[in-house]
Order: C-alpha cells, then structure tokens, then sequence
C-alpha cells in the first residue's frame, strides 16, 4: 500500500508554526531517592529506565510551566500579534485549580486575550494531544487563525511509589495554523484509540493518584499505543520504513522501546524523542517535549509519528511531516535539549519541599 | 468404599488475566474439562468448587452456587470448600469421598481464584488470612515473613544455603517453559534469583510464587463407569488430609510441617506404596523453601538433605524423582484456589503421558502435595494409571 494522497487524510492541510518547551531545571537522581526507601538503585535505573527527573521549584506549577513553554512558542512561532490566537487549550492532570481555568492564565501572560476561546482538558498524559487535535479542527474549519495547544504538568507520586522515581514536571506548546509559509511541519492525519481502562486515576481532593500496578501497562499503555499507531498506519497506508522519527508516549525510558519493538520500529528512530530517561515522565506535555527534541533537529520532508497515551485510556496518533520552513526558525527555538543540561541536582530533602510533601508545611 | 477414577481435566492458562472474571475463568476450565471427559449428555451430580478468598478478592461469596448457575447446572448440589491455599486439594478430596461412598457418580471439582483485579498489598492481605490473624497478620507478618523464619531456621539446624532455595526456582521455571498453561514461560538463572529483590531475608522475589489468576477442573467418576469416558482413567489411590496450629510460634519445629508428615504416611499406608514408589510429584511451593520442606517432609529426601538434592539436580525432571514438572506453583502461578486441582491436572496429563516436552518416562504413580497456608492444612493425592 502506497501512502494515500492528502485528500484522503484528515488534517486539511493544518500545520504547526511554532513550537515551545520548558522544563523545570530541579533534577533528583533515581539514587538519591532509592537511598530514602531501601530499594538498589541499579534496579531502579535498569527497571524503569529512568536516571533523574525534573523537580518542580516551590513556586511553579502546572499554569507557570504552560507559561513558559507558551512564550517560547511564541516566540519560536515569529507571530507578532499573540491576540491572532484564537484559541488555547491547556491539556494537564495536575490543574492549580479545580474550578479556574488554566487557559485563561496563559491567554493573558501571552496577551492573546481578550477575543479568543480557552479552557482546560484532563486525559491523564494525553490532554495535550487532546487539545492538539481540538485547535487543528478549528483551524481547519477556518473558526480560528491560530490556535494553541498546551500539555503541563506537574505530576504527582505518593512517597514510596513507584510512581516516585517517574513522575516529573514539564511543559510544551504547539501553536498550529493554515499557512503554508509559516508552517514547519504539516500535520496530515491523526486519529484516537479510546476505551474506558480504569489503569490509572486520583479521585478528587486525594493527594496521590492510585494505579493498577502491572495493569497500566499490557491492557493500558501497550493496548492503546499500539492500536492507535497501527490504526494511524492503516488509515495512512504509511509503513515504518517510511517513518524518520517515532514519538510515543513515555512514562518510563522502556515501554517505549518495547512498544516501537512490537511496532516494528527501530530503536534509532526512537531515540531522539525519548526524554524521559533524563527529565523523567512529564505526563501531559511527556509525547509533545519528544516531539519538539525531534522538530529540533528534523530536516525538510522527514516524517515522524506521534502517538500520546493517558490512562483511562486513550491514545491519539499523528502523522506529521516536517517542511522546508523549519530551517529558518529553528535558530529562534529554545532546544529541549538546552532544557535537559541546564540542571541542579537536588537531595531528597529539598524535593519534599518543594514538592510540598511535608504534610505540616 | 467405591474405587474413583479422574476421567477428564482442564484448565485455563495461569497467568494475568485482565479481561476475564471468576465466572469465565471457572467456566473456561470447567468446559475443558467436560470436553476431555467426552461427558456430553451425561448428568453431573454435583461440583465443589475450592477457593480461598474470592469474599475479599471479588467481593463475591456463595461462588459455587453462582458458578453453577453461571454454567446451567441447576439445581445440583454446589458445595464451595475453604481451605486456604488448600483449598482446591480438599475440594478434590470433598468430591474424591462423595465418589468413593456412592453418594454421588459424576463430579465435578474446580479450583480458582482472580487475583490481579486488587492491588497486591490488598491480596497480601487476603492471603495473609490463611495463616493466624491474630498472632501473625496483625503483627506485620505476612506469608512471605513467616516462611523467611522457616527459611532461617532451615539454614541454621541443617545449612541449607540460599543458593539452594534458588536453585528450587530455576528448575521450576525451566519446567514452566515447557508448559504452556504456566504463567511463566522463561527459564531464568541463578544469578537472576540471587540477585532479584530482596522481599523477605532471606527469599528474594524470585524465590516466591507470584499473584495469578486461573482456574483447573476435574470430572471424577467411580472406577466401575470411567471407560464409559476414557481409555486412560487415573485412579485415585489415596487422599488423605491432615491439620496443624495455624500460628507458627504454637509449633514444636519450625522445620518441618506436621501436616505434611501426617497426611503423606497415611496416603502412603493406604495406596501401600513408598515414596521411592513414587514416580512424579506436585509439591506446594509457594515459596522456594517449601519445596525443600516438603520433599524431606513426604519422605523422598531425609530431613535437612532437601536443598543438596536439588541442588545436585534430583529432583529436576526425569532424575530421581521429578517434582513440579508443572513448574509447581513458582513457575506455572499459584492462584490460590487453582493450585490444588490444577497439581491433580498436571499428574493425570503425566500418567496418561500427554506432558509433550516435560513428560516423565513411564509415569505410573503421582502425587500431589497441597498444603494451605503455612502448614495448618495439608492434603495429598496419590494416583496410578488404571490401564
């Protein structure tokens, strides 16, 4: 099967224009925390595939990452009138607020309002896909000029979890539009797997999520990974030897791997959106900061599959192809890869402080 | 008393079963077994059905009178039996007397248990009711700390290393990888259990049965009617089933379980054979240490030389005796109600000689060994091909 014309894909020729990350430069190193709860950190390391993750600062959270990932978007994008952005959706699990939009802080902080539409989403790690796939129908729609879409989070994990040595904090924006001239890459096609898999979950006013252990990863993470990827594939008729670069959601540095094994995929063609190794899982905005390490160093006509994955669960699939415009911007982008050294280790002392898990604070 | 013969077996693969309830997985068994007893059109007379702790597990009680109705056998009795990990054993045994005393001809007898719909702390929990609430549980002692003391106490009296208690594992997932219903399928080394994580000092992860979901079924019938179902009848020579205090500290030994001595010499004395007799067995072990205890405590091994046996390699397949060519409840999974019914399943596939790779040449007599919490229940099986 060749790869259908653009026609018979679904992204109307929308594209992204602009693109922006940001990731707090904390780190704690899976050791440091092995050493508080009596676990062997090669087990940890080799387990999860995790070195260190990012540590939010006592005075970020999940609006003043989106924030920043949003100016960088901005910035990157070469927009000069932020207000041309209709609408902004911020997709995070770890909200500031339950009732009070994120949306609307990144809207004002960017100066896009007041005539535009936002609001939150909530799909555990995938809300920023989520809101990828609403500001791409918009836009083709011709609704909106510009349209922003958000993944932030600042993920919780109850001490002693598993969930401990993975959970990070991180942010990134895609600002997606019609032109042709302004667009780096043109999304041509996406589609989303969904099915209701209790996996992963926080009742409201609960700390700390609960998850189903080895649950969350056969029947949630790979089910919904590889189903969505293939089903992007078939829609698409793209093969994987037709693919440059493979994002796939990481909530560890391994069931990526695995997931692109049973995809048929080289790992080399993994590697370059596989950040979770060094800044740990960053939920929402985890597949979108993959993406954008591989915008940052993609050539013209590449092609790269994103699949995002949030328990509940679902997963949306992206076929994205890279223009000849992305050279020109690339020197305004502020790479991930600048994020990932610009770091301070912290012990694990501070991390409960700042992640404010000392209950008397 | 009537002689009773297994005509027909069956079970589900063990394993995790995310997309399968209690009722399937029983159902599942239960219709394979049918299947291979050819019982088409045949009335079943009654089921007992063991599992341990599907209140707590499910939140379901009263299960075998679900699962008959679940599978369209009503009205016939439906008698659920709980012993523990036992507890499949004692329904074989509960539905092995019902032949045996012309109350009933055709039975069925399952074992299940779906453990992978709670956390593993909550069936830690569960499971920690099958030893004593009160002196054990409460206190923090799960089941894997009470059979590292057991551990312990071995290596001090006889020096039993933990290089021995591994090696128990690694033939036990050799023997499920060659076992396609085993819920491991990969042999490991023993390095890979030495340095596995620490769970309990001294057993490791590798050295405890894991958390499966599964179910197994045998048809019994009395001897005088099994060709009417199959031309390789298994009889059952034996059962026999003995108890103990559940409370560790209340033991004289903590080396040996009484139960097991108990149960396996009146077994013995009744199908008036020797355990050098014995051709294969099915130990209950739930943890590596257990296989030891129990292949001293049956009487294959002398007291204390179980580790150096199985480390010399005695008890792997087709040697001296050819323990748990299942891959025992290590390797093939151990959810907890199966356990007991599925080692019934595994001898009759060995005396019929139906193992494929794991066969034990010219098998006539096997036995099962179910013990049920730390040794306060023990219940054995032995049986002989009838041809």
């Amino acid at each position: 099967m060749k790869i259908k014309d653009d026609e018979s894909m679904n992204g109307n020729g929308v594209g992204i224009i602009g693109y922006g990350v940001y990731i707090p430069r904390f780190r704690i190193d899976a050791e440091e925390i092995t050493k508080i709860w009596g676990e062997e950190a090669s087990r940890i390391k080799d387990g999860l595939g995790i070195n260190e993750k990012s540590v939010p600062d006592i005075d970020e959270d999940a609006a003043t990452i989106a924030v920043e990932a949003a100016r960088n978007a901005v910035a990157h994008s070469g927009i000069a009138n932020p207000a041309e952005i209709g609408a902004i959706f911020v997709g995070s699990e770890s909200h500031p607020y339950a009732v009070k939009p994120t949306a609307t802080i990144v809207a004002e902080a960017i100066q896009a309002t007041p005539n535009l539409t936002a609001a939150d989403m909530e799909f555990a790690c995938k809300g920023g896909t989520a809101a990828l796939q609403c500001v791409m129908g918009m836009c083709a729609a011709g609704m909106i000029k510009y349209g922003m879409a958000i993944g932030s989070d600042t993920s919780q994990g109850r001490p002693g979890d598993a969930l401990e040595y993975s959970a990070g904090a991180g942010g990134a924006a895609f600002i997606v539009g019609k032109e042709k001239n302004e667009m780096i890459a043109e999304i041509k096609h996406t589609c989303s797997f969904t099915t209701d898999t209790p996996d992963f979950w926080r009742r409201p006013g609960a700390d700390f999520p609960s998850h189903g252990g080895r649950f969350t990863g056969e029947p949630a993470y790979f089910k919904h990974i590889i189903s969505a990827s293939q089903m992007l594939m078939k829609e698409t008729g793209i093969k994987p030897d037709e693919l440059d670069y493979v994002v796939l959601h990481q909530p560890n540095g391994r069931f990526p791997l695995q997931a692109a094994k049973m995809l048929g995929i080289p790992v080399e063609k993994v590697k370059q959106g596989l950040v979770t190794p060094m800044i740990g899982n960053t939920y929402s905005a985890a597949s979108m900061i993959g993406l954008a390490a591989v915008l940052d160093v993609a050539k013209p006509g590449e092609r790269i599959m994103l699949t995002s994955f949030g328990s509940g669960a679902g997963s949306d699939s992206f076929l994205i192809e890279v223009t000849d415009r992305i050279e020109e911007k690339r020197a305004r982008a502020k790479p991930v890869q600048s994020f990932v050294s610009d770091k301070e280790h912290i012990d694990y002392g501070r991390y409960v402080k700042y992640r404010r898990k000392l209950k008397s604070l | 008393m009537r002689r009773v013969a297994i005509v027909g077996v069956g079970m589900t693969e063990f394993g995790e079963h995310w997309e399968m309830g209690f009722r399937e997985l029983v159902a599942q068994a239960g219709l394979r077994a049918i299947e291979d007893a050819n019982l088409a059109g045949v009335k079943i007379d009654a089921i007992y059905g063991g599992t341990m702790a599907a209140g707590r597990l499910i939140g379901q009680e009263h299960i075998t009178a679900l699962i008959a109705d679940y599978m369209g056998l009503n009205p016939i009795p439906a008698t659920r039996v709980e012993a523990a990990c036992a507890s499949g054993g004692v329904a074989l045994r509960q539905g092995y007397m019902a032949v045996a005393s012309g109350m009933h001809d055709i039975v069925v007898v399952g074992g299940a248990e779906k453990m992978t719909d709670v956390p593993v702390s909550d069936a830690a929990v569960a499971l920690g009711g099958a030893g004593d609430q009160e002196w054990e549980l409460f206190m923090g002692a799960t089941f894997p700390a009470v059979y590292a003391l057991m551990a312990r106490r071995h290596m001090y009296e006889y020096g039993t290393k933990e290089e021995e208690l591994a090696q128990v594992a690694v033939k036990n997932h050799y023997n499920a990888s060659k076992n396609k219903y085993a819920h491991f399928q990969t042999p490991i080394s023993l390095e890979t259990v030495m340095n596995s994580k620490m769970i309990a000092d001294p057993l490791k992860l590798y050295d405890c049965s894991p958390i499966s979901d599964g179910a197994a079924a045998v048809v019994l019938a009395p001897m005088e009617m099994a060709r009417q179902f199959t031309d390789t009848p298994i009889e059952i020579i034996a059962s026999a089933q003995a108890s103990d205090t559940l409370a560790l500290c209340n033991r004289k030994s903590l080396t040996e379980l009484r139960a097991t001595k108990v149960a396996a010499k009146k077994a013995f004395e009744m199908a008036h054979i020797t355990p050098g007799d014995v051709d294969v067995c099915e130990v209950h072990d739930c943890f590596t240490i257990a296989e030891i205890m129990a292949i001293e405590d049956i009487g294959f091994f002398p007291k204390g030389k179980g580790g150096k046996a199985t480390m010399d390699g005695e008890t792997a397949l087709n040697s001296t005796i050819s323990i748990n060519t299942s891959g025992g409840l290590k390797g093939c999974g151990h959810p907890v109600g199966a356990t007991g019914v599925k080692q019934a399943v595994e001898i009759v596939w060995q005396l019929r000689g139906e193992a494929g790779d794991r066969q034990v040449k010219n098998a006539e007599i096997g036995m099962t060994h179910n013990v049920g919490g730390s040794g306060a229940t023990c219940v054995v099986h032995i049986m002989r091909r009838a041809d």
